[in-house]
């Protein structure tokens, strides 16, 4: 959780797809609020829509009893969303999809949750926190840290 | 909550040359639980099919897994020579879709009208 945050939000959903969009819709209203723009909340929609995903299919096994936390810390200027299970973490960065391989068959046309929540987000760290479980820390900032 | 059921209907319409293209007007969400839905119904079209328009305008949520059903029409579709074109996609999901390189395999229109104009065989 950032230390300097202004505002926290707790969530705790069940672990059966379609509840991730409680989580959308809520990090959703938390980014209106802030100001971001409707481009930049489409973008934090789909990240965050992929990271519950994520832990709710790979983390948490589809195992209902089990809970995804997300966290989600605003400051004046950026917002931080934590999507945390009971898993390993999901380990390193993941390259771009390779679509030719995908169309070919010889890649899983799935598997491409992590590359867009990396593609979308300001920054992205894929957390392990064992034992408690593994961790998605997705930020991003109401302006880039580069000024662009 | 649950993900909306997919719908979705099939229809001919008239390209630019006469000839028929096939329409897939999507409904609803599209994800992991698509999959009937999504490939059932562009496998149960008839073999002479040579052009699939697919109609994404009233898709409500989309996800990775739901976009993987649209890499696989696409992979089918290539591999048995079809064409297909693409509109309705808001601008996220027009960004998405480049993002993937889908846009090598099908092409994204603002609309139906140009959508059609693109069939051009």
């Amino acid at each position: 959780m950032d230390k300097d945050a202004l505002e926290v939000f707790v969530l705790s959903l069940p672990s059966k797809l379609g509840h991730e969009k409680v989580a959308m819709s809520t990090a959703a209203s938390v980014a209106k609020l802030m100001g971001f723009s409707e481009d930049r909340i489409e973008d934090l929609k789909t990240a965050v829509a992929e990271a519950c995903i994520n832990s709710i299919e790979h983390g948490n096994r589809m195992d209902g009893s089990l809970k995804v936390g997300i966290i989600l810390s605003m400051t004046a200027t950026t917002l931080e969303i934590r999507v945390c299970d009971h898993g390993s973490g999901l380990g390193a960065k993941t390259p771009a999809p390779d679509i030719d391989s995908k169309m070919g068959g010889e890649e899983n046309p799935r598997g491409m949750g992590k590359f867009l929540i990396q593609a979308l987000m300001d920054e992205v760290e894929w957390i392990n926190s064992q034992p408690t479980g593994g961790c998605a820390r997705l930020v991003i900032h109401l302006k880039k840290p580069d000024g662009e | 909550m649950q993900n909306r059921p997919t719908s979705v209907s099939v229809s001919e319409t008239a390209g630019p040359s006469g000839r028929p293209i096939t329409v897939l007007r999507f409904s609803g969400d599209i994800t992991s639980t698509s999959k009937e839905t999504v490939l059932g119904t562009y496998q149960g079209l008839p073999p002479e099919v040579k052009r699939i328009l697919l109609d994404l305008s009233k898709v409500e949520y989309m996800n990775s897994s739901g976009i993987a059903l649209i890499i696989q029409v696409l992979m089918q579709a290539r591999n048995t020579g079809q064409s297909v074109q693409t509109f309705g996609l808001s601008d996220h999901f027009r960004k998405v879709f480049t993002m993937v390189g889908m846009t090598k395999y099908t092409d994204l229109h603002a609309d139906e009208l140009s959508a059609c104009a693109a069939f051009t065989e």
